[in-house]
């Protein structure tokens, strides 16, 4: 067998045994007051975990050998690179708490996190050179790592918010409750359409005439149906869908409508997914999870979100701020030049420094913190996701 | 300044609100940290006297409070980072490659949206004065909020004494009662703080078990590093600190390095693209997608010379070469305090033109002879054989028609044209008009009894270099060095201190950690194992 092969059969694997690791933090839950029947679930979990884990960094190093670079120079690699990161970050945070209930949030997190990665190319691909340096590893990894050991601490902080939220009537806090839980559902949404879309075949293409004189028109493939087409875009693939509306002119780049109609196709997906789940629930999802979390102490988790940050954070400005300050200068001749991942770089590192700031005022603990522990993971996302596919910038390997 | 006694015998400093030697409430100071009677104390900065929360009578006290605010400090960020994030919005200015002006740019490219954008000077918004107003209002809030808390906070823990008021010791949010802990068991926790690795400090019978204080100065040292840091940024605008040039080098031309006082040359040696190759199964599906072609290294092979005469305008330099090598993307060749990148090239750069002249009646173009141009520095004349002169009349390096009008868009040679006036011996003084250039040949007059035809030209690549000093480097290393000592030393340990408090009947024990509970109990917990004392219970949870 060829060694990628065995590598994307390594990633499977890992993937699964999360999936198998998930369901065992979840029997964690229903074994009430049997103290001991929950510890043993627990350790199978987190062996499950463990070897899942070992998996992946299996996949990471074969890839590593069939590349000749270490897997993190695209998105697809990068992201799974993440996920990676996470189930550690969770595995080292979990032999301090003993948290099993940490388990059941932050694994789905990871496997929705590589099942997305694993919606980009996958082949495996030469570096430019502005990435041939060992800074590539360095910075990639150490960054991917800070990022998440503070999505743990959103982990966290969203168990809190489900067990601490009043369900008793519908207010802001249960509405953005179940917004975060809708988007983990587009998330879902994204992995669904894209995978079925892409089982069927579905092509279609636009053609887009070029601003130059006599220059050959742009064709731009869309690989879901066209909700939105491209700006004066044709469509010319017979019996295709036509799209319902095109894209302002100023979403300009080649795949500026693709992307949208994926993001749109994304929402609705997630939509009817949630809206499934709560005609199957008639309750609120937060809500109908809530009953399961009587046991949980919430002085706990509020101080795992806490420490999570705390461990997170100097790893983070390592890896994002230091290590890519030194790559950039030695790339760019500059160390900082305010593009746009960097930035947004700088924005997450200013808020987790607001985070810590605000745990010494009393009233930002518990469930106050618990919230910017959610919007801290969201602006990582948004990083990590939106800028990369939206603001384009060196940054855009993708 | 009025010192306060407290009935300990500890002079305390005015606006203390727990005595630095005891932990007993000041009465009169509690509102400073908001401690109610009922309620646990505010451990915050040990209830040390800040000046900001003493003295605001004063304009300098306004300005101190004001920047020692954690509240103000917070705000600061947190408008730094909106502004940031706004500035990611649309490309700034200095990183848009268009060629369009920032007052057209935003607007043809983002409509009514990109024109805000622009009059509200978002298109610079780092370099825009009031962010850099932010970013230095948080370096002052930094070196204020730190001073404000560091030295109070040093002296408390500096003069604290093992024997504590009861009040301090009830009002720890760990704390538990031990009737009937003997002095066994009393010895058996001296023990188990000395095998978790605490200090423990004995006065008179009470015991206080302290580790990890120098937790406490993380913050300050980091904040020590955020501020080298930002000074270093500061430094950059001092022009002997900071130079920044770039240059062209043509393939085999030796020039003198932009910034570096006409001390160092470099020749050019060779520049070259090398791209992966397309048939490698390892990467052969990637490039198939990515159009074909992946640029694997851009490298210029590079001549390093120092002069060695007297720099003096005009004189030709005497040069000593110092050094050799390969300049690439990611491994720029460093000479002295410069650094030279590989940041831009241009290939196939026109060098020279060699051109014929015939008879133009002439079907078969039988050259009479040719000359050669030189592109970067044409003679003004070439005299040929058979008496005919050529002059350059005009000389357009890259060439291009502008509403009707032969213009030059660059001097590089990029798409050389001439116009060139052609003296025969028959015709000595009326020339005939010629222009010549890339597939481009007419005679204005059409009545010329000559031609000159392009019959050859030699290209080469040139290279497009940075060259950067930059002294302020070593001050930012240090300032991100520090930064990271001081965060990793205030986040990564705590400071837990356990206190022992002898009763006529058993012992009191209290607990109190900066952060991390879970992991002050686990040592209590480890602790009390094997002794009469019952854990402490957490406070805090019992209000619940």
């Amino acid at each position: 067998m060829e060694l990628s092969t065995i590598s994307s059969n390594l990633l499977y694997g890992a993937f699964i045994l999360y999936l198998i690791a998930t369901f065992f933090f979840g029997g964690t839950i229903r074994t009430k007051g049997k103290e001991k029947a929950s510890t043993r679930t627990g350790n199978i979990a987190i062996t499950i975990t463990i070897i899942g884990f070992l998996s992946q960094v299996g996949y990471f190093i074969t890839r590593w050998i069939a590349s000749h670079h270490a897997p993190v120079s695209n998105l697809f690699e990068f992201t799974t690179f993440f996920g990676m990161m996470l189930v550690l970050a969770f595995i080292v945070i979990y032999f301090i708490y003993r948290l099993n209930l940490l388990g059941l949030f932050t694994l789905p997190v990871a496997l929705l996190v590589i099942a997305y990665a694993s919606m980009f190319p996958r082949e495996i691909s030469p570096l430019i050179p502005a990435l041939k340096t060992h800074w590539l590893y360095i910075h990639v990894t150490t960054a991917a790592l800070g990022e998440a050991i503070l999505a743990v601490s959103f982990a966290a902080g969203l168990i809190y918010l489900i067990k601490s939220v009043d369900q008793s009537k519908l207010n802001k806090k249960t509405f953005w409750l179940e917004f975060i839980i809708y988007a983990l559902y587009a998330t879902i949404g994204f992995i669904v359409i894209t995978s079925v879309f892409r089982g069927i075949g579905y092509d279609s293409t636009f053609q887009i005439p070029s601003e130059m004189e006599n220059a050959e028109p742009t064709k731009v493939e869309f690989t879901l149906p066209a909700i939105t087409g491209p700006h004066n875009g044709e469509l010319i693939t017979n019996g295709a869908m036509q799209p319902i509306f095109n894209v302002p002119e100023w979403m300009s780049g080649d795949k500026a409508a693709s992307k949208l109609n994926t993001f749109i196709w994304s929402l609705l997906t997630g939509l009817v997914l949630y809206g499934l789940t709560l005609l199957i629930l008639r309750k609120r999802v937060a809500a109908a999870i809530q009953p399961y979390l009587t046991k949980v102490n919430p002085d706990l988790v509020d101080e795992v979100s806490y420490r999570a940050v705390a461990i997170g954070f100097p790893v983070f400005t390592l890896g994002a701020l230091i290590f890519a300050m030194i790559w950039a200068q030695q790339a760019w001749n500059r160390f900082w030049g305010w593009d746009p991942k960097e930035v947004w770089a700088l924005v997450t590192w200013l808020f987790y420094a607001v985070f810590l700031h605000l745990r010494l005022s009393q009233g930002w603990q518990g469930e106050r913190s618990a919230w910017l522990a959610v919007i801290g993971f969201a602006i990582i996302m948004f990083n990590l996701i939106a800028v990369n596919l939206v603001i384009a910038g060196l940054h855009s390997y993708a | 300044m009025k010192n306060i006694t407290c009935e300990c015998g500890h002079v305390n400093p005015e606006g203390t609100v727990l005595c630095e030697a005891c932990g007993k409430p000041i009465e009169g100071n509690q509102h400073i940290n908001g401690n109610q009677p009922n309620k646990l104390l505010n451990m915050r900065y040990d209830g040390s006297a800040r000046r900001s929360q003493t003295y605001n009578k004063t304009f300098v006290d306004k300005i101190w409070n004001f920047f020692s605010s954690v509240k103000v400090g917070v705000w600061l960020i947190a408008l730094t980072l909106i502004a940031s994030a706004i500035g990611t919005i649309f490309p700034q200015e200095a990183n848009n490659q268009s060629p369009l002006p920032a007052n057209q740019y935003y607007e043809q490219n983002y409509g009514i949206a990109g024109k805000i954008y622009y009059q509200l000077g978002f298109h610079d918004l780092y370099g825009s004065w009031w962010y850099m107003l932010l970013v230095a209002s948080i370096g002052i809030s930094l070196v204020i909020a730190s001073l404000d808390r560091f030295v109070p906070l040093y002296r408390a823990l500096k003069k604290q004494k093992p024997k504590r008021h009861e009040t301090f010791l009830t009002k720890q949010r760990l704390f538990g009662q031990a009737d009937q802990a003997t002095e066994e068991d009393k010895e058996a926790l001296v023990q188990g703080l000395k095998k978790q690795r605490y200090k423990v400090y004995e006065q008179d019978g009470h015991i206080l078990a302290e580790k990890g204080r120098f937790a406490r100065w993380g913050p300050y040292v980091n904040h020590i590093g955020l501020i080298i840091f930002l000074i270093g940024t500061l430094l950059r605008f001092v022009p002997a600190m900071y130079i920044d040039e770039s240059m062209w080098v043509r393939e085999g031309e030796t020039k003198q390095i932009p910034g570096t006082d006409r001390q160092y040359y470099i020749k050019n040696e060779d520049f070259f693209v090398e791209t992966y190759d397309k048939d490698d199964p390892r990467y052969q599906e990637a490039i198939e997608e990515q159009g074909g072609t992946v640029v694997k290294n851009y490298q210029t092979n590079a001549v390093l010379y120092e002069r060695t005469d007297e720099a003096l305008p005009g004189s030709e330099p005497e040069l000593k070469k110092i050094k050799e090598g390969a300049i690439q993307v990611n491994r720029p060749i460093k000479v002295d305090q410069f650094a030279l990148y590989q940041t831009t090239y241009q290939l196939d750069e026109f060098k020279t033109m060699t051109f014929k002249i015939h008879e133009k009646s002439d079907e078969d173009e039988k050259e009479l002879d040719t000359f050669t141009v030189d592109l970067v520095d044409p003679k003004p004349e070439y005299n040929l054989e058979n008496g005919i002169r050529i002059t350059v009349d005009n000389y357009f390096p890259e060439f291009e028609m502008q509403n009707g009008e032969p213009t030059s868009v660059s001097k590089y040679p990029k798409n050389p044209a001439f116009v060139f006036n052609i003296f025969t011996p028959d015709n000595p003084d009326k020339p005939e008009v010629s222009f010549v250039g890339i597939g481009a040949n007419l005679d204005p007059s059409g009545e010329n009894q000559y031609k000159v035809g392009l019959k050859d030209f030699e290209t080469r690549d040139v290279t497009g270099l940075t060259i950067t000093k930059d002294l302020t480097l070593p001050i930012l290393g240090l300032g991100g060095l520090i930064f990271m000592i001081g965060v990793i030393q205030g986040m990564y340990w705590n400071h837990r201190r356990i206190w022992i408090h002898p009763r006529e009947e058993g012992v009191w024990i209290a607990g109190h950690t900066n952060k991390n509970w879970f992991g002050i109990k686990r040592d209590l917990e480890k602790i009390v194992e094997g002794t009469n004392v019952p854990m402490v219970t957490d406070q805090n949870e019992l209000k619940e």
